[in-house]
């Protein structure tokens, strides 16, 4: 296996919406940041994908036209997935791997404002038996929220106490869009939206992006002082069928958590891709992770969630931590499909 | 704010291609950009298949179908393909139009294409035979619904095999 | 030629095993159903951007503008604010002459269009003078079996109390009458 790091990252200032900016403006200021950060030259980077969504924007192929943020000429080795930009970087790790790459530009952005999102996401649902329905993005979360709380695994009490602890976390994380909570009390004396959640369980609406670059080996080292490294990644997919699964558990975060070697080593933060709070418990029991272990330094989801971006966003959150030495070890997960079907983890490291 | 402010500080025309844009389109406030709304309709027509046809022309027919699995378990709605081995699945047998609430939800932010258009309970309902449960919806007021709560199946009066055969569920008795 | 040996396929791969439906016996008398409509309707609020909003709104004006890559000199039209061979934000504008050459058409025999197009009708690229790239526009006013790469083309616009900020300003390109352009001035376009 070939060692591989993030060596830059940028993002944009999370915003519940841009009515401004088209997505290729919104993303060139984030690509360019970090072309420039990483110290490579737009030209030599051996591969370039990104994560974005079609039914989110609206239109098809809207992916092709934010290359132009890019600048794809002479042309490029380019990929994109309709998914989160976890799995772009993980589709450009794999790449180096094979060793056809040794440097990966990976981005994702997600413009939730125009459209109904919760509404948009009910197209993810089996489209025979659920999403003639239309059940939403919240319907089902809420439906897993139950399903937690009646196994044991998290409570109101406790939903409310995550939601106030990652939006003040948030007020350290200049990009964040929520920064700020009342307290637990007041939060749980709001109305339900969707019993059991009520409108702090639910990560917020957000427009935004994200981009990163991979370096494989001595050109990682080359480019930073203390990459953050790749040490295992893994994603695995329960099935698509809400009935034909528990939901108050996550058997493929799990074993993506054991195949990207979670348990290797000691965890000093996990940032996890978990929408609503009750999910905070569902991962951490699928991780292993302690109590000690400290979840979401930066807010995580519930202080902004561009879609398509918040799971490379977790990511991103744990190279910066271990750029700025404050971090050894951490790990990052990211979700895609609905009550966490899909799941990916990474395990980061930085040296000495 | 949004983070590229400054994306057009200006521009110039070329003097010989007769006249420039005006000053005050140089700036773009929000309220400047262009903004239209833009409806994309999907007219999908899906073919089903005979194991998951059967549950339709159930539901046509006003009864609930579910297949065995592997195992000898129900599952109902009926899938193709077992969801722990992957193989076939062929025993098409019938499932119960009553059963129990096993898992639900509020709905308070009604969308369109929804059961309801007030809100209205989701619910996961374990019919009886079944050894999964159904996603619907539940016409009962709010203090009604619970986890246990007995419900049965609702069918529209006029049926052409689709999910909308079943108008809800209602709490029995 | 004689019959091909047939082919033992595995269970459940290529072919769809039987069903038994020994269980739901009552339903082997009913037509079974086998497709059904799945229609969904998603709405948006939607902008096109600053650089598409700069653009349109010129268009309202009767302006064809593209904007310039500060690194090769191209000019681009429609802009998008951004040069799709530099990633640099493009801060140059430039307005274009009313005039092109058509690089590439197409004669097209379906009605794509809702009946809104005679068949058959030309779709064309045209590359507006001092633009490095075309835009695409219906060619009317000449039969279509006349039209070739090469022909000088112009807009028709709508009537001004009908300009809006949209591509519909142009309802189509009509032939100026002017000398074909050579080829060879165009091959890179072509």
């Amino acid at each position: 296996m070939r060692d591989v790091a993030i060596i830059a990252t940028a993002q944009t200032r999370h915003v519940r919406a841009d009515t401004i900016h088209s997505e290729v403006e919104l993303i060139q200021p984030v690509i360019a940041e970090v072309i420039e950060r990483s110290g490579v030259d737009r030209h030599d980077f051996d591969f370039t994908c990104s994560g974005s969504s079609d039914y989110l924007a609206g239109q098809p192929f809207s992916f092709v036209m934010t290359l132009d943020a890019v600048g794809a000429w002479p042309p490029i080795s380019e990929s994109h997935v309709e998914m989160d930009g976890a799995w772009a970087l993980y589709e450009a790790w794999v790449k180096i791997q094979t060793g056809h790459a040794d440097t990966a530009l990976v981005y994702s952005y997600g413009k939730s404002s125009p459209g109904d999102l919760p509404r948009v996401l009910s197209r993810m649902m089996d489209p025979y038996y659920e999403a003639p329905l239309w059940p939403t993005s919240i319907d089902v979360a809420a439906l897993q929220a139950r399903a937690a709380i009646d196994a044991g695994l998290t409570s109101e009490q406790a939903m409310a106490d995550i939601a106030y602890r990652s939006r003040t976390s948030a007020a350290n994380n200049p990009f964040a869009q929520l920064t700020s909570s009342a307290d637990p009390a007041t939060l749980l004396g709001e109305d339900y939206i969707a019993d059991p959640l009520r409108k702090h369980d639910c990560a917020p609406i957000t427009d935004g992006g994200v981009a990163i670059v991979l370096a494989a080996d001595d050109k990682a080292r080359a480019l930073h002082d203390r990459p953050a490294w790749i040490r295992g990644i893994d994603h695995r997919a329960d099935g698509h069928h809400l009935n034909m699964r528990d939901l108050s558990v996550s058997p493929s975060a799990a074993i993506a958590a054991q195949k990207a070697g979670v348990a290797n080593g000691p965890i000093e933060i996990a940032e996890l891709h978990a929408n609503f709070t009750h999910q905070e418990a569902i991962l951490r029991a699928a991780l292993g992770l302690g109590d000690d272990v400290e979840v979401n330094p930066s807010g995580g989801p519930l202080a902004a969630n561009p879609m398509m971006a918040a799971g490379l966003l977790r990511i991103v959150e744990v190279a910066n931590r271990i750029h700025s030495g404050d971090v050894s070890r951490g790990v990052a997960h990211a979700t895609g499909g609905h009550a966490l079907q899909h799941n990916l983890v990474a395990v980061l490291e930085g040296e000495g | 704010m949004f983070y590229s402010a400054a994306l057009h500080p200006g521009w110039t025309g070329g003097d010989d291609q007769g006249g420039h844009m005006p000053d005050e389109a140089t700036t773009i406030g929000e309220q400047d950009v262009l903004r239209a709304p833009l409806t994309l309709e999907y007219p999908f027509r899906r073919t089903t298949g005979p194991v998951i046809g059967a549950f339709f022309t159930g539901l046509r027919e006003g009864r609930f179908i579910g297949i065995e699995d592997e195992r000898g378990r129900v599952l109902c709605p009926p899938v193709e393909y077992d969801p722990l081995t992957g193989g076939p699945l062929t025993k098409l047998v019938a499932v119960g139009s009553e059963g129990e609430i096993v898992n639900w939800t509020w709905n308070t932010n009604v969308r369109e294409g929804q059961p309801f258009d007030r809100p209205f309970a989701w619910a996961m309902v374990k019919l009886d035979g079944a050894d999964t449960p159904i996603l619907h919806a539940v016409d009962a007021p709010r203090e009604a619904i619970a986890t246990g709560l007995r419900v049965r199946a609702r069918f529209a009066a006029e049926r052409i095999g689709s999910l909308a055969d079943i108008e809800c569920f209602e709490p029995v008795g | 030629m004689s019959e091909p040996a047939p082919i033992d396929l595995p269970a459940g791969l290529w072919s769809q095993p039987e069903l038994d439906t020994s269980a739901v016996a009552e339903l082997a008398d009913v037509e079974s159903v086998q497709s059904l409509r799945a229609a969904a309707t998603l709405y948006y609020d939607y902008t096109p951007g600053i650089a598409t909003t700069l653009f349109l709104r010129a268009l309202k004006e009767k302006r064809l503008t593209g904007e310039v890559c500060a690194e090769s000199g191209k000019v681009y039209i429609p802009p998008r604010g951004v040069s799709p061979t530099s990633g640099l934000v493009t801060t140059e504008l430039v307005e274009l002459a009313h005039v092109g050459t058509m690089v590439g058409y197409c004669i097209v025999n379906l009605d794509f269009t809702g009946n809104a197009q005679e068949i058959p009708y030309v779709s064309a690229l045209i590359l507006l003078d001092g633009a490095d790239i075309p835009i695409y526009g219906l060619v009317r006013e000449i039969p279509y079996d006349e039209v070739r790469v090469g022909m000088r083309l112009e807009p028709v616009w709508v009537e001004d109390s009908e300009l809006t900020t949209s591509f519909e300003n142009i309802k189509w390109w009509k032939p100026t009458g002017e000398p074909d352009t050579s080829l060879s001035d165009i091959a890179d376009y072509i």
